[in-house]
C-alpha cells in the first residue's frame, strides 16, 4: 500500500513561507496567482496491511507525528503498490 | 463585515469571557448600560489577568522601581536604564508558557517575537536575547518533544531576526511536567534622549497600522463563542499563532528607520489583545481618545467580524501615531520594507475609543474604564500545608560518603548541571559582533560599540528553593544574578522579572506569590537595583498540580571598561585557587539531595545579604585591579561542580587542579552543599599576599584552597583524598550528557 | 578602493560586514539596496552578507536570485570584479549560478553556531593570498543550510581547477569526517569560481576580524582582498 500525505497549515493559520513566495511571484509578474499554500509531502510504502488498516495507521501517524493538529491539517490518499 | 453585536449577552457568555458576574455588573454600572458583544470581548481581554495584573498589582507595589539611572520604569513596553555617554539599555523579560506547551515551536518563536517588539517599539536596536526554560522531568514522555520544539522555535526566530541569543538557563523538574515555562528576555540599546513611548497624543494626528495582515489568529479564550459565527469551517480555530521572523526582521528595520524622523508621536506593538490593547493603552497614556475604522485594517481573511478583528493576536503588527500630514511619508517608508500599512484612525480629544465598521459604530467605550477599571484584587493568602512536610532535611537518608568521584560524575551528568552547548549552539549567539562571553558562562557579556563599556546579563531562579521558602528563594535568585555579574566584572544597574506561579485563586499559591515578591523587593532594595519591567504569569497548573513558584529574575550589569570582563575557567598552571565566602553544613533544596536521594526538602541555603555584598565587592575589586585570572560563582552542585567547571570550560585547553581543604563540616556539605555567596577564584601566585591583605581588610571570609595544574581534578579534605578524576573524562560526561536526555 | 555591502530584506550580517570593512579596515564602504535602480559601477568589491534573504523561505537564496541587485551582481562578477558571499551570500551565489553546487540542510538537521577550524587549501586566490604560512584558521560558523553538495564530476572539476579554498578540519588541519560540522562534500567550506574573482564560504570571517576579540583569523581574508585590489591584478 502506498500512502501519499499532504500536510499544510490549517485554514486561517498564517503561512509565512507561502506569503513570502507569493510576494516573490508577484515581483516576477505572476499576478494571476491569488493564493499559495506551502506544505509537506510524504510518501509512505507500507507492507502487509489492508486498505482499512492502512487508513487507520496513517491517520494515527499523522495525528501523532507528521502533523501538529493544533495548527496543521493533513489529508492522504492510498494506492495499491504496483 | 458581519456584526456580532446582535448576540444577547447571557451569564454563560460572560463566564466564557473569563469575567465574573461581579465584574460584569461593575462594567454595567460604570458604563451606565450593558456593553454589546464586541465591547464585552474588549473588557474580557483588557480586564484579564494578563493585561490588568489584577491579582498581582497590589503586591508588585512592594518592588523598588526608581533610581538615578532609571529613565523608564514599569508600565511601558519595557524598562529603560541609563548606561552613560548618552546611551540607555532597554530590557524586559516575558513569558510564553501556555502557547509553548501546546505548540512548542511556534509558541516559543512567537514569545521571542513579542519580546523583541517590546524592545524596538521603544526605539531601541535589540542586541541580545536570553531565555529561561523549564521542562518536566528529563525522562517524562513529552519532555524531549517539548525541548526540541522550544529550542528550534527560539533558534529559528532569533537567528532569522539577527538578534543573538547570548545566554540563559534550562532546568528540568517533574513539577513542570504539565506546565513548561518559556521566559524570554531581550535587551536593546537606544540614545538616551530618543526614547519612544506608546502615546497617542495630538488631536487630529493619524493612527497608522503596519506590519503583517490581521487574521483569525489566537482569538482569545472566547473562541468557542466566536466559532458560532462561521460554520463554513469545520476546523477548530487555532489558539496558537504562527510566527514569521522574516516579517519581524522587516519590522525592526522599518521601525528603526521610521524613528529617525521627528514626526513620530507614539508607537506600540500589538501583543496580547492585539489591536484592542494598543488602541486603548496608547489613548490611555496620552489622555486622549481614538476613532478607528476597521474596514481599513489590512486583512488576511475575508469575513472577519469586528469582534475577531479587534481580538486577533496575529503577530508582527504595530500601531503608530504620526504628526498630521506625514502619513504619506510613513506609508512610503513601510512600502520600501514591503510591509502592509494603512491609516486606520485618528486621535480625538474625547477620552473615548470609538470603533467603526464601514462607518457604523460598533464600540464606544471610555478609555479609562477599559484600561484602569479592573479592580485590584487583594486575594487571600495562606501558608501552604506542604511546608510542614518538607520543613527539614532528613539526614538519615545521607551518610557521609567516603569518596566523591561518583557523586561528582552523577551531578555533572544530571540534566540541570550538564553543559548546555547542545542548546546554545543552535542559537546564533555571535551575530552583531558584540558577544564577548560565550553562553554557558556565569553571565553573558556584550560590548557596547562606540565605547569601552560592556553589559553583563544574567538570568536565574532556583525554583526548588522557592518551593521550600519563596521569600528567601526569590532573594537568592536576585543575589545569584548579582554574583554572576560580579564574577564577570560588572555592577548591577537594573532588574526585570517574570513571576511564574500557579492559580492565584488558591490562597496557598497567593501566599507563595506574596512571599516571593516581598523577598525580591527586599533584596533589590538592599542591592539598590531598580525593577524596571516585568511580567506575571499565573495559572501555571494542571489538574490542581501547580508548578514550583518560579520568580525568574534577569539582572543587567554594567562594566565601565570591557577589559574587566573575567571568565570562569582556570588559565595557567601554577595559579592559586581560592574560595571567597563561607561554607556551612547545608543540604536543603540542593541538587545533591535531589540526585542522590530524590528528595526536595529542608530550608534553602542561608542568605546573608551583607556577606553577599562584601563577597561581590572583593571579587570586583580584584577584577578591576587585574589580579584575577578567573572567577566563578558556586551554585547548583556546590563547590565541587564549580571547581570542575573551572577546570573543564576552557574553550581549548582544559586544566587540572589539586585542592587541599580543611573543613569543619561534612565533606559532602563542603563540596556539594549549596551555601550562598561563594566565589571560586584563581590568580597568579605572586599576587597571593595582596589578595589576602585585601580580603582581610574588607573582612571577607577567604581561603586559598589549591593550585591549577595537571590533567586531573584532585580534592583532599582534611588530608584525605576524596576526589581524583581526569578532567578530560569529567568533561566528556558533562559535555555529552544533555544530548542523551533530549537530543 | 570602494566596497559595497548588499542589503536584502532579511540580511542580518550586513551591519557586521560593513563594520569590519569601514571601521576596522577603514575602507570606503556603502550599502547597496536590493531593489530599484542598482548601479555597481563604482565598486571594486561587492559583499553578499549572511542572514535570511527574503526569509530564506522556499530555499535559502532562491528568491534573492531574482532581485534587481543580483542581476547586476552577475554582470559585475562576469566583468571580472570581486564578489564575496558569506553564509547566506554563498547560498545566493550558488542559486544564482555564479558558483557551482548547492547548499542543503546540515546533516544534523539543526542550526549550528560555533567556532570551527578550516584548512587553507589554496593561497593562490585573491581571497586567500595573505594566508601564506597559516594553514588553519579558527572561524565561526552559523547556519542551517551549509551542507555543500556537488556531484562527483563537479567535485573533480573543483579539485582540478583548484577552486576549493577552505575545508573544515581539526585544529592541526586534519580534514576528516569528525570535523565536518554540516555534512559538506569533501569537507568543503569555501570555493571560488573558475576565474577566482568570486568566492563563497559558509564561515564568517567578519566574526573574527575585530580587535575586541583575541581571534583575528578572519582578517586574513579581508587583507587578501585588500592586497589583491591594491595591486590591481587578480591572481
Amino acid at each position: 500500500m502506498i500512502a501519499k500525505i499532504h500536510i499544510t497549515f490549517k485554514n486561517g493559520v498564517l503561512d509565512p513561507q507561502g506569503k513570502a513566495v507569493h510576494h516573490a511571484l508577484k515581483d516576477l509578474g505572476y499576478n494571476e496567482v491569488s493564493e499559495i499554500q506551502m506544505g509537506k509531502y510524504l510518501k509512505l510504502k507500507m507492507d502487509g496491511v489492508s486498505r482499512e488498516e492502512a487508513e487507520n495507521r496513517v491517520t494515527e501517524m499523522c495525528e501523532k507525528l507528521f502533523a501538529n493538529t493544533v495548527i496543521e491539517s493533513y489529508r492522504f490518499t492510498l494506492e495499491t503498490a504496483k | 463585515m458581519k456584526n456580532s453585536n446582535s448576540i444577547t449577552i447571557t451569564p454563560d457568555i460572560v463566564r466564557q469571557h473569563g469575567l465574573t458576574l461581579e465584574e460584569f455588573s461593575r462594567i454595567e454600572d460604570l458604563l451606565g448600560r450593558e456593553p454589546n458583544f464586541t465591547e464585552l470581548g474588549i473588557f474580557s481581554v483588557m480586564w484579564s489577568e494578563h493585561c490588568s495584573y489584577k491579582s498581582s498589582r497590589y503586591y508588585l507595589k512592594k518592588l523598588p522601581t526608581t533610581g538615578p539611572r532609571v529613565l523608564q520604569g514599569p508600565g511601558e513596553n519595557a524598562g529603560v536604564v541609563d548606561i552613560g555617554d548618552g546611551v540607555a539599555a532597554v530590557f524586559k523579560i516575558e513569558s510564553h508558557n501556555h502557547p509553548s506547551f501546546i505548540e512548542p515551536r511556534q509558541g516559543a518563536a512567537t514569545g521571542v517575537g513579542g519580546i523583541l517588539r517590546d524592545i524596538f517599539t521603544m526605539g531601541a536596536r535589540p542586541i541580545a536575547l536570553m531565555n529561561s526554560l523549564r521542562f518536566g522531568a528529563s525522562d517524562h514522555s513529552r519532555t524531549r518533544f517539548l525541548v526540541n520544539g522550544v529550542v528550534d522555535g527560539i533558534s529559528n526566530y532569533g537567528n532569522c531576526t539577527g538578534v543573538p541569543t547570548v545566554g540563559g538557563e534550562i532546568y528540568f523538574d517533574p513539577c513542570y511536567n504539565g506546565n513548561i515555562l518559556v521566559n524570554v528576555f531581550c535587551l536593546g540599546l537606544i540614545p538616551s534622549d530618543k526614547i519612544f513611548l506608546g502615546n497617542a497624543s495630538g488631536v487630529g494626528n493619524p493612527v497608522i497600522y503596519f506590519g503583517s495582515k490581521t487574521g483569525r489568529d489566537g482569538i482569545h479564550g472566547a473562541s468557542m463563542a466566536s466559532s458560532e459565527f462561521d460554520e463554513s469551517s469545520e476546523e477548530k480555530r487555532p489558539t496558537v499563532q504562527v510566527g514569521d521572523p522574516f516579517a519581524e526582521k522587516l519590522l525592526i528595520e522599518a521601525c528603526l528607520e521610521l524613528m529617525k524622523e521627528d514626526w513620530v508621536v507614539g508607537i506600540q506593538d500589538m501583543g496580547a489583545a492585539g489591536l484592542t490593547c494598543s488602541t486603548f493603552e496608547m489613548a490611555g497614556r496620552a489622555g486622549t481618545g481614538i476613532d478607528l475604522e476597521l474596514s481599513k485594517v489590512p486583512m488576511r481573511e475575508a469575513g472577519m467580524t469586528p469582534y475577531e478583528t479587534l481580538l486577533s493576536e496575529s503577530q508582527e503588527r504595530m500601531l503608530v501615531v504620526v504628526s498630521k500630514g506625514m502619513e504619506q511619508n510613513a506609508l512610503a517608508l513601510f512600502d520600501k520594507w514591503d510591509l502592509d500599512a494603512a491609516v486606520v484612525g485618528e486621535v480625538t480629544d474625547t477620552p473615548m475609543v470609538r470603533i467603526f465598521d464601514n462607518g457604523n459604530p460598533v464600540v464606544n467605550l471610555p478609555v479609562e474604564l477599559v484600561v484602569d477599571g479592573a479592580l485590584d484584587l487583594k486575594r487571600p493568602t495562606k501558608k501552604p500545608e506542604y511546608l510542614k512536610e518538607v520543613d527539614h532535611v532528613n539526614l538519615g537518608f545521607i551518610s557521609e560518603p567516603a569518596r566523591g568521584e561518583e557523586i561528582l560524575k552523577k551531578l555533572l551528568s544530571s540534566p540541570n548541571i550538564a553543559n548546555k552547548h547542545w542548546v546554545y549552539e543552535q542559537y546564533d549567539h555571535m551575530v552583531r559582533l558584540n558577544t564577548l562571553g560565550l553562553p554557558g558562562s556565569d553571565a553573558a557579556v556584550l560590548r557596547v560599540k562606540g565605547s569601552q563599556k560592556a553589559l553583563a546579563l544574567s538570568v536565574d531562579c532556583n525554583s526548588r528553593y522557592c518551593y521550600l521558602d519563596p521569600f528567601h528563594g526569590a532573594q537568592i535568585a536576585v543575589a545569584e544574578c548579582v554574583r554572576n555579574i560580579a564574577c564577570s566584572g560588572g555592577d548591577p544597574i537594573g532588574l526585570t522579572n517574570c513571576l511564574n506561579f500557579g492559580n492565584p485563586e488558591n490562597p496557598e499559591i497567593m501566599w507563595q506569590f506574596e512571599q516571593a515578591v516581598s523577598g525580591m523587593g527586599e533584596a533589590c532594595k538592599f542591592f539598590d537595583i531598580p525593577v524596571v519591567s516585568g511580567n506575571v504569569s499565573l495559572y501555571n497548573e494542571t489538574s490542581g498540580e501547580a508548578i514550583y513558584p518560579t520568580p525568574t529574575v534577569a539582572v543587567v550589569g554594567l562594566l565601565e571598561d570591557r577589559s574587566f570582563h573575567t571568565t570562569q575557567w582556570f588559565k595557567e598552571d601554577g595559579d592559586l585557587i581560592a574560595l571567597i565566602g563561607l561554607t556551612m553544613e547545608e543540604f536543603g533544596g540542593s541538587e545533591y539531595l535531589k540526585i542522590m536521594c530524590d528528595r526536595v526538602e529542608g530550608k534553602p541555603p542561608h542568605l546573608d545579604l551583607r556577606l553577599a555584598q562584601s563577597v561581590n565587592k572583593l571579587c570586583l575589586e580584584l577584577i578591576r585591579e587585574k589580579i584575577l585570572a578567573s572567577a566563578h560563582d558556586c551554585s547548583e552542585g556546590g563547590l565541587a561542580v564549580a571547581l570542575a567547571e573551572s577546570c573543564m570550560s576552557h574553550p581549548r585547553a582544559p586544566k587540572g587542579a589539586t585542592l587541599g581543604i580543611d573543613s569543619t563540616v561534612r565533606n559532602d556539605a563542603f563540596l556539594f552543599g549549596e551555601s550562598q555567596s561563594r566565589i571560586l577564584i584563581s590568580f597568579s601566585a605572586k599576587n597571593r599576599l595582596e589578595v589576602e591583605a585585601k580580603a582581610k581588610a574588607m573582612e571577607v571570609p577567604f581561603a586559598v584552597i589549591g593550585k591549577v595544574g595537571g590533567d586531573s581534578l584532585i580534592v583532599n579534605i582534611n588530608g584525605k583524598e576524596f576526589i581524583r578524576e581526569e578532567v578530560s573524562h569529567l568533561k566528556q560526561l558533562w559535555f555529552g550528557a544533555l544530548e542523551t536526555y533530549v537530543g | 578602493m570602494k566596497c559595497g555591502v548588499v542589503v536584502f530584506p532579511g540580511s542580518n550580517c550586513d551591519h557586521d560586514c560593513f563594520h569590519i570593512l569601514k571601521h576596522v579596515f577603514k575602507i570606503d564602504t556603502e550599502w547597496i539596496w536590493h531593489k530599484g535602480d542598482v548601479d555597481l559601477s563604482r565598486f571594486d568589491l561587492v559583499v553578499l552578507p549572511g542572514g535570511y534573504s527574503y526569509g530564506d523561505y522556499l530555499r535559502a537564496g532562491a528568491i534573492a536570485k531574482f532581485s534587481s541587485v543580483m542581476k547586476e551582481v552577475v554582470r559585475f562578477a562576469n566583468s571580472g570584479r570581486m564578489v564575496l558571499g558569506i553564509c547566506n551570500g554563498f547560498q545566493v551565489l550558488v542559486e544564482s549560478g555564479l558558483l557551482p553546487g548547492a547548499l542543503i540542510q546540515n546533516h544534523t538537521q539543526k542550526f549550528v553556531c560555533k567556532t570551527v577550524s578550516i584548512r587553507v587549501e589554496n593561497v593562490s586566490t585573491p581571497f586567500s593570498c595573505e594566508c601564506v604560512g597559516k594553514t588553519v584558521l579558527d572561524i565561526p560558523i552559523a547556519h542551517h543550510q551549509g551542507n555543500y553538495f556537488i556531484d562527483s564530476d563537479g567535485l573533480h572539476q573543483l579539485v582540478d581547477n583548484q577552486q576549493i579554498v577552505f575545508r573544515y578540519s581539526g585544529p592541526e588541519g586534519e580534514v576528516i569526517d569528525q570535523y565536518n560540522p554540516n555534512g559538506s562534500v569533501d569537507n568543503i567550506a569555501g570555493i571560488v569560481n573558475e576565474d577566482k574573482n568570486v568566492m563563497g564560504l559558509m564561515p564568517h570571517p567578519e566574526r573574527c576580524a575585530d580587535p575586541a576579540w583575541p581571534n583575528l583569523d578572519g582578517q586574513l581574508i579581508f587583507k587578501s582582498i585588500i592586497y589583491s585590489l591594491q595591486h590591481g591584478v587578480l591572481l
